[in-house]
């Protein structure tokens, strides 16, 4: 009985299977095609004494990628070959993107981490040479918040403004000109924008370097990007809302405040906050504009105010015109790091304020 | 309270391109009157010139007279956004305001608009807009809940509701049962029913069934040919336009010849 049962079933099910089933290459497979490539790169290398790592580095990997590919044409066919081929090239391309920003990170989290303390947060470089150990970032940070912060007070509503314009009311050749030169903006590099506030402000009008005229050339570079990221974000409000409340008999500004603003109001904050991440770190403006100070400067609008990267560009001896040492580079990369995490934290920031603004569905 | 609409010689463009030609209807006051027609007729179109909501398109214009009780809609410094607080519409996709509770999104039209009313009366208007819409029973005990998340059927009815939270004369309704399922829809054919003791209502539907059960009147829409605009082709007792209209294009597309 079991005999009578099990023929019939296989005979049929067999030839059903075919037409469906492939053959697969083993789930181990792209690990011994990576310990296939690099065993054979190793014995290039040993044969043909290359020296350094890059070229057996990147004959590993072709090896991979060529013996992977091949065993999947054999054994899959040409389609699941090129398949694969193309997903082992998508993978790799992201890893070389990931590779260098991690390194990056890395780095400067290890250098930088050495001369973290309570007191680099709280000193400044007040009185303490290149020669000396010690000293801190106040100074700086108190500088960089301040002028960020005056910065994103300019260019965030005039940004936001814009963008309303651009999405709620702009038709026709103004509008046109006006997404044209924001577009063109955005491609101004920042000694530019740096030049161009030295020329009016300082130039113009015989003023010493402060803290606020770089504010207002991080502004000025600030500005493009909130333009297009909160147009981007209004962009995103759904017509028929905006349908649901002319059809109550609300005047349009008032469509405008109470319900498309609400609505797009977290991808703002997101967007606002990402600009800001975007100037928090130039430099170039602030060589001209604010010059730099050892001392502790709370006020903006008067004197020279020490910023983090300025820091990192006074340690490193270029503004004495000197050259480093193991105390002043260790002071660099705090500096640095500090500006890392700030950008960091301004977009973590952005993203649980983001959640936290969303509208809600429960 | 409703009102009676008198729509004389209208011609509805979309910049140069002439999409409903020389439409003209009477409506009576407390009257269902559903605009039935094929894709593209032109009957939401028409149906969105009463309220003045068509110029808020880009280019949208209209000419002719559209009578509100004998009062031009489309006069000399009429204000559309006072036309749009008595002439009221329900859309098609029900549209809760995303960011408000259920209780603002019923008020939603006077409080967006900046209407000053005290705790009191806002807490009456919500009441009645919700039984008038027949859904305070299911949301009576969470008003304060985000709009956004009741089911679909539920979303119309609070989308009716705040219609009429505003006492309109008149409501407009385009196609509000097409994105809902068959309970939903009756239980929104049953509310039309209702509310038609209360305000003139107008309705554009897909659905000829709908139109039978639910209208007094009908206007059949329809264009005379491919690139031409669309007319209004017999208006008259939905009984007769289902059984015996006069024009034999309403009675092709009644019999389901196209559309």
């Amino acid at each position: 009985m079991n005999g009578a049962l099990s023929t019939a079933p296989a005979t049929a099910g067999t030839s059903l299977r075919s037409t469906l089933v492939g053959a697969r290459i083993p789930a181990w497979a792209p690990y011994a095609s990576a310990a296939a490539g690099a065993g054979v790169a190793l014995l290039l290398r040993r044969l043909l004494d290359w020296t350094g790592w890059y070229t057996t580095f990147f004959a590993a990997a072709a090896l991979f990628v060529i013996v992977l590919t091949g065993w999947s044409f054999a054994v899959e066919g040409r389609r699941q070959a090129k398949n694969r081929l193309a997903a082992t090239l998508v993978a790799a391309s992201f890893v070389a993107a990931i590779v260098p920003l991690v390194l990056i990170l890395t780095y400067i989290g290890i250098k930088g981490i050495s001369v973290f303390s309570a007191d680099f947060f709280l000193h400044s470089m007040n009185g303490v040479t290149s020669r000396m150990a010690g000293g801190g970032l106040y100074h700086a940070l108190i500088g960089t918040l301040e002028q960020v912060a005056i910065a994103a007070v300019i260019a965030l509503p005039i940004g936001i403004l814009t963008a309303i314009y651009l999405v709620e009311y702009g038709r026709g050749t103004f509008a046109r000109t006006v997404t044209f030169f924001v577009d063109v903006m955005t491609g101004v590099p920042s000694i530019v924008a740096g030049l161009f506030v030295y020329t009016f402000l300082l130039l113009g009008f015989g003023l010493r370097p402060f803290g606020a005229a770089g504010a207002v050339a991080l502004a000025i570079l600030m500005i493009p990007v909130s333009v297009r990221a909160s147009e981007e974000m209004l962009k995103l409000v759904p017509r028929d809302l905006r349908d649901a409340a002319y059809a109550l008999g609300v005047p349009k500004w008032r469509v405008i405040v109470r319900v498309v603003l609400p609505t797009a109001m977290s991808g703002l904050i997101t967007s606002s906050l990402l600009a800001i991440a975007r100037v928090a770190g130039e430099t170039a403006p602030l060589i001209l504009l604010t010059g730099y100070t050892a001392s502790i400067n709370f006020d903006p609008f008067s004197g020279d105010q020490a910023t983090l990267p300025m820091m990192v560009w006074d340690q490193l001896g270029k503004r004495s015109g000197t050259t480093s040492n193991d105390l002043t580079e260790a002071r660099a990369w705090g500096a640095a790091l500090t500006l890392v995490l700030l950008v960091l934290l301004l977009n973590v920031g952005a993203r649980l304020l983001a959640r936290l603004a969303r509208p809600k569905t429960r | 309270m409703a009102k009676r609409i008198d729509v004389e010689d209208v011609n509805v463009f979309y910049g140069d391109f002439l999409a409903v030609q020389d439409a003209s209807i009477n409506i009576a006051p407390l009257s269902v009157t559903a605009f039935i027609g094929p894709s593209g007729c032109g009957k939401s179109t028409f149906l969105r010139v009463l309220n003045r909501m068509h110029e808020v398109i880009p280019g949208g214009r209209v000419s002719g007279r559209v009578l509100l009780d004998g009062e031009d809609l489309y006069g000399p410094g009429v204000d559309p956004v006072n036309v749009r607080r008595t002439v009221g519409m329900v859309f098609q996709k029900p549209n809760p305001f995303p960011t408000m509770s259920i209780y603002d999104n019923v008020i939603a039209g006077y409080k967006i608009a900046g209407t000053r009313k005290n705790k009191g009366q806002l807490d009456d208007i919500v009441e009645r807009s919700l039984k008038g819409a027949n859904l305070w029973d299911e949301v009576k005990q969470r008003l304060g809940r985000p709009g956004a998340g009741l089911s679909g059927g539920q979303q119309q009815r609070l989308c009716i509701a705040r219609a009429i939270a505003v006492e309109p004369s008149v409501l407009l309704m385009d196609e509000p049962c097409s994105a809902l399922d068959p309970i939903s829809t009756l239980a929104i054919e049953d509310l039309i029913t209702e509310l038609k003791t209360r305000y003139t209502i107008v309705i554009v539907t897909h659905n000829m069934q709908q139109a039978a059960r639910v209208s007094d009147r009908t206007a059949f829409f329809n264009l005379v040919g491919v690139g031409q605009p669309g007319r209004l082709v017999e208006y008259d007792d939905t009984a007769k336009i289902f059984s015996n209209p006069g024009v034999k294009a309403t009675e092709d597309y009644i019999s389901g010849r196209f559309g």
